[in-house]
């Protein structure tokens, strides 16, 4: 059976991810901040076949909670097949532009707390020599558009370092997953006027990740047409870029 | 995305609803009373098969639960599964069925919510031996607006749990519910076909199978005139004591797109109906068949109700005592046929005595006949009213899931229980339908 530990364990697509795993036996360490919804969604993944399901509730953006954290999963889990990391907010770009030290705290939600997990949780995956990490990151990471550039530059944080870590990982049997999905129905993009046609389901995005993770690929745009979406709006010109109101 | 608008299964009345969506069961209360307050009143809505206005708001701002879709506890030695209100009954039997489980009773659709099961007491083709719905529903936890946290079980809260089972989701917003499923040692279906010539055939044949069977059911051909009136197909069936315990997988076939006109109209309607028929066989034949064809034949096509048009259409299903239940259906079916309208899947059935929990529960010991029709004037202007005059006559009754268009009086007469579920219910919610036959 998998072991999974998957922080931001509450979020829609780590939550639909966790579905497909419960249901082929997995053993799961879960880290949210609320205990509530932890239990709830622990109590989902028992009954949809799940192993054991411990539960544990922190705020990522405690730095110095990710040691005793990362010890009790240990603990209950032992080895780490796949860490899943998956908390994230998506700011309010007009109000972090307004605010600096609003900016700051989701800069560092979003991108110094993953990279203070990834750094423990590489050394753990490093000793026991093999192992999944999956980060999600987001296809806004790419380019920094003028809507959500605080977002896409924290998530860009993330890739770059990733794309380090997984080179250095690779060397010990460790394999590294960034995952960019782009627009996906969640709680987290309620009531933003995106393009229907474009916006997944996280059950969608969820198969994605699972298969991405199979294959060990490297970077997982998902779902896959963003791959060419990506590719188009990477291969525009800083020229045009900056005069479009993306 | 931008706020969902979501209708009601027939697309009639077209009174769009705005969704509000509650992803956790703590984010109910908030919700709910921010809508009352901005709004007056709400309504849970699940997945959207209520085919009238019984699903639709007064406000037209609903709670939309159908996120609220996770399992409590699930006790597979005993078959008792606790879920939140939002999940389906086919995530339901994507878990029991490799398990050795299945629904006790079961609707014509999987793809309704356990809150809709629950709030419209759904029943299906084992009536006569199961009841409804609401008859395996052990606890169910409610949510009301004054008194907060109600749990409910037959006996616990016993009012306010037979106000609730049947009682259109007005009682409080259900939460979760526990219920008892049924084991089964294969997910296939024995099963038996027999045609029928007359309403007298039927009859005999319901008879003499719904004893046999626990699964009973039949297609009667509603275009039929003459001397093929009330020819129909007889289905009845039971769960194969071999065969495996399989998932369905999902269904290929879907209708894109709303058709800009109602594909049913006089000429395909009789030449399905005749097609239907020819395809059986005149004497009676056994086979073997998957429990998704069995039991969901129009789940295999997605968004079918889109062939109905921009109009939508409505369903009319009544339910006629045994003692009136043959003249009244022929009186049905030949106002029906003389009309030229109807459906493709006109569904005869015989309702048995179990007795439902709830107090608006709608079967009875007497037969059922449901169809579909393309929403027209004509129709709420000459047939429905004629119609309701016959089951008002025989002291039948219509579904409240199904309607969109039955008269107060008739509403209030054959429900007489329908004040003590008004005595029950939360003033934060309030739906069209009631609002329509109550006042």
């Amino acid at each position: 059976m998998k072991q999974i530990l998957i922080i931001g364990a509450t979020s829609a697509i780590a939550n639909a991810c966790a579905r497909l795993w419960a249901s082929q036996g997995a053993v799961f360490f879960l880290v949210a901040r609320n205990a509530e919804k932890l239990a709830q969604t622990a109590a989902d993944l028992s009954s949809r076949g799940a192993g054991t399901v411990h539960t544990y509730a922190m705020d990522v953006t405690h730095l110095e909670a990710h040691v005793a954290m990362l010890s009790a999963c240990q603990e209950a889990l032992g080895r780490i097949d796949i860490a899943l990391v998956a908390h994230g907010t998506l700011p309010d770009q007009a109000a972090c532009e307004q605010d600096a030290a609003l900016a700051l705290r989701e800069f560092n939600l979003n991108a110094t707390a993953t990279v203070g997990l990834l750094t423990q949780l590489a050394n753990q995956l490093e000793s026991q020599r093999g192992g999944t990490l999956a980060v999600i990151t987001s296809v806004a990471g790419d380019r920094g558009r003028p809507s959500n550039y605080l977002y896409g530059s924290a998530k860009a944080a993330v890739s770059a370092f990733c794309e380090g870590l997984r080179a250095r990982l690779f060397k010990v049997g460790v394999h590294l997953i960034d995952i960019r999905p782009g627009f996906v129905a969640t709680p987290m993009t309620q009531g933003l006027p995106l393009p229907a046609l474009l916006v997944a389901q996280p059950e969608v995005v969820a198969k994605g990740i699972l298969a991405g993770i199979e294959r060990q690929t490297n970077v997982l745009y998902t779902p896959a047409f963003w791959t060419v979406i990506m590719w188009v709006v990477r291969s525009i010109p800083s020229v045009v870029f900056k005069r479009m109101s993306l | 995305m931008s706020a969902q608008s979501l209708h009601s299964w027939g697309h009639y009345p077209p009174f769009p609803q705005t969704a509000h969506a509650c992803h956790w069961r703590a984010e109910l209360a908030g919700t709910r009373d921010a809508l009352v307050h901005r709004y007056g009143s709400t309504l849970a809505f699940g997945n959207g098969r209520s085919y009238g206005d019984s699903c639709l708001a007064a406000s037209d701002q609903v709670l939309h639960l159908r996120a609220l879709d996770r399992f409590l506890h699930a006790d597979w030695s005993r078959g008792v599964l606790t879920a939140e209100a939002g999940v389906t009954l086919d995530e339901i039997l994507a878990l029991a069925i490799p398990r050795g489980w299945f629904l006790s009773v079961t609707p014509g659709t999987q793809f309704v919510t356990l809150g809709g099961a629950i709030a419209n007491d759904v029943h299906g083709k084992n009536h006569h031996v199961r009841g409804t719905f609401g008859c395996h529903v052990r606890r169910l936890s409610l949510l009301r607006s004054q008194e907060g946290r109600q749990l409910c079980s037959p006996d616990e809260q016993a009012d306010l749990f037979a106000a609730t089972i049947g009682g259109l989701g007005l009682t409080g917003i259900i939460e979760w519910a526990e219920i008892q499923l049924t084991p089964i040692a294969s997910s296939q279906i024995d099963c038996l076909v027999e045609r029928f010539d007359t309403l007298a055939d039927f009859f005999t044949l319901s008879a003499e199978l719904d004893q046999q069977h626990e699964f009973c059911v039949a297609w009667i051909d509603c275009a039929a005139t003459g001397a093929r009136s009330g020819r129909g197909v007889y289905l009845a069936g039971d769960f194969a004591p071999d065969g495996g315990l399989k998932v369905a997988t999902k269904a290929a076939l879907s209708v894109p797109l709303t058709s800009p006109l109602s594909l049913i109209n006089g000429l395909s309607l009789r030449v399905f109906n005749e097609y239907y028929w020819r395809k059986h066989p005149p004497t009676r034949q056994h086979q073997r068949s998957d429990y998704m064809p069995f039991f969901y034949p129009l789940d295999g096509v997605h968004h079918w109700n889109r062939i109905y048009g921009p109009k939508g259409f409505q369903q009319y299903q009544c339910l006629i005592p045994d003692a009136q239940a043959q003249p009244a259906m022929q009186a049905l079916l030949d106002a029906i046929a003389a009309s030229g309208r109807g459906s493709f899947l006109a569904v005869l059935k015989r309702c048995g005595a179990v007795a439902s929990p709830g107090w608006l529960s709608f079967p009875a010991p007497g037969t059922t006949l449901a169809l579909d029709f393309p929403q027209s004037r004509a129709l709420v202007e000459t047939l429905f009213p004629r119609l309701n005059a016959i089951v008002r006559e025989a002291g039948g009754r219509l579904y409240p899931a199904k309607d969109a268009q039955m008269i107060g009086e008739d509403f209030r007469r054959s429900y007489p229980a329908w004040q003590h579920l008004e005595a029950w219910r939360d003033p934060a919610l309030g739906s069209r339908f009631w609002t329509r036959v109550t006042t």
